[in-house]
């Protein structure tokens, strides 16, 4: 039984596995088409980094994913914390409206919110996605944080009070640090999220383009091989963040 | 009480980007040339769009029996396995769903193309060239492909933290293996079951992208249908009131389900 649970593991891991595996090894091939093995060779990583179109998109995913996460992370942890005094009442109207962005398709969201660009004459481009994306990561950084504040006692804050803390000084020395495991899990999650995203930078966007959004206009024409290096050079990305993330876990449980 | 006004920023924030654009969507679905008309609504009930919207229901429901079907085994076994192994193994599984899902559906387009290894492989073996991509099994497979981690972590997540005492008690007063499961194991999973099908079916009934690829847009999904109406028919009132079905879909399928299983899914769900 637990033999053929293994064997059944692994035919899933090859499932998942299969298709990339086969980006990378195509990556090196010397030929432009598929159909033929060239031999080895590492030129469409050289095209790659020639290639302004993709240089370009790659800034604008990963400077969007920055601005957007740090931003998001600021509003989401005030607003967490703003939220947690809130009256009960209050509370639930933010968290509903909170949730919905999370529980809206992505194809709502993002056509709700290019519908709003053009009403308001306001140009698609760089600074609508970079809006569009502080709206949907900011929910990530709000429920990462709000568990954390409800969590922690607050007799802590009140103490720090009475002993003589300026409230601005018991924010930052007894709510923060308490608070802090969620502040960096929602960022990370906002950071995850907004390098991902496809479907509502595809709406609020049409000048500038993520790598994201690039992939898919490529997919649509005839595909440059550059673009399976491109994929093996972001997968080894992943597995380095990932790697890194669960070293960090790992210290942290320790 | 004083600090509440900390959320303001954030309040102003959200109705502007999310309260205000869905009035907007709103407006347009329930007006044609801005006057009150529900013509919108009326020519969503034609044939046509029924059937569009039956179509990507079916292949959503398909996609999620399937991705249960392999996920859960898969959940089971990294739930059950010693420690230190399975630790590395849902690692493993973590890895590719954390890769761009377009890169992951073009790499599936790569393996099914006419000239593509499977069909190499097939003529090789003897069978010859057989038509893989813009089917609509293709859809189907690269839903699955794509949605399958979504199955498998919220029911590993529930089975991991469930307690293992439980199982050894029913066996010890005489349960067999298939009764532990059905009478112990399974009802214990069900919050997780609960919220990876939630996980696995919103998306996969809302997405365009997928279709679009694997399917060469010659199986119009649901999505695909909202998104053509805004970037290229350009009939916004048509689309929000599509867009406005839809979310009413998504809202009802979700209320169902978190009645069926107690409320898994929300803010840890978000973790996935």
């Amino acid at each position: 039984m637990k033999k053929l649970g293994l064997i059944f593991v692994i035919l899933m891991l090859v499932f998942l596995y299969a298709p990339i595996i086969v980006l990378v090894v195509y990556s090196f091939n010397d030929s432009p088409t598929r159909a033929v093995w060239g031999g080895f060779s590492i030129r469409w990583y050289i095209e790659l980094f020639h290639d302004k179109s993709i240089l370009d998109a790659l800034y604008v995913t990963v400077s969007i994913a920055l601005i957007a996460t740090v931003a998001s992370t600021i509003v989401g942890t005030l607003a967490a914390i703003g939220m947690h005094s809130m009256k009960p009442g209050m509370q639930s109207l933010y968290v509903n409206v909170t949730n919905l962005p999370m529980l809206t398709p992505d194809i709502v969201t993002g056509i709700s919110l290019m519908v709003l660009f053009i009403f308001a004459k306001f140009p698609r481009g760089y600074w609508t996605m970079l809006l569009a994306h502080i709206t949907f990561d900011a929910p990530y950084v709000i429920f990462s944080v709000l568990p954390r504040l409800r969590r922690m006692n607050k007799h802590l804050y009140e103490a720090a009070l009475d002993l003589g803390s300026t409230p601005g000084r018991a924010m930052r020395q007894v709510i923060l640090p308490e608070i802090m495991p969620g502040v960096v899990t929602g960022a990370l999650l906002a950071f995850t999220m907004s390098l991902d995203d496809f479907v509502i930078s595809y709406f609020t966007s049409v000048r500038s383009a993520n790598l994201s959004m690039l992939i898919y206009s490529m997919t649509r024409r005839k595909v440059p091989p550059t673009i399976n290096a491109l994929s093996a050079i972001m997968f080894t990305v992943v597995l380095a963040l990932l790697l890194i993330i669960n070293r960090r876990d790992a210290r942290q449980a320790a | 009480m004083k600090r509440s006004w900390f959320a303001f920023p954030y309040g102003l924030w959200m109705l502007l980007f999310t309260i205000v654009p869905i009035v907007i969507i709103v407006y347009y679905a329930f007006t044609i040339d801005g006057s009150f008309s529900l013509d919108n609504f009326r020519l969503f009930f034609s044939p046509d769009i029924i059937g569009i919207l039956l179509f990507s229901l079916w292949l959503a429901f398909l996609c999620t029996l399937i991705c249960l079907a392999l996920g859960y085994p898969v959940a089971l076994f990294l739930a059950k396995t010693a420690m230190k192994r399975s630790a590395m193994l849902v690692v493993l599984f973590i890895i590719p769903m954390w890769m761009n899902f377009l890169l992951r559906t073009y790499a599936w387009m790569s393996l099914l193309e006419d000239t593509g290894l499977i069909n190499r492989l097939l003529e090789w073996v003897g069978v010859g060239r057989v038509k893989l991509m813009y089917t609509e099994n293709a859809v189907l497979f690269g839903l699955v492909y794509n949605f399958l981690p979504f199955m498998i972590f919220p029911i590993y997540s529930v089975l991991k933290r469930s307690d293992i005492l439980l199982e050894e008690a029913a066996s010890d007063l005489g349960a067999n293996t298939l009764n532990v499961f059905t009478r112990v194991t399974l009802p214990l999973s069900l919050p997780g079951v609960v919220s990876g099908i939630s996980m696995v079916f919103m998306p996969a009934v809302t997405t365009f992208v997928i279709p679009r690829l694997l399917g060469g847009g010659m199986f119009m999904m649901f999505g695909d249908l909202i998104e053509s109406q805004f970037l290229t028919t350009g009939d916004w009132n048509f689309g929000s009131a599509l867009s406005l079905v839809m979310m009413a879909l998504i809202l009802v399928s979700l209320g169902i389900l978190n009645k069926t299983g107690t409320s898994a899914n929300g803010e840890e769900g978000a973790l996935w």
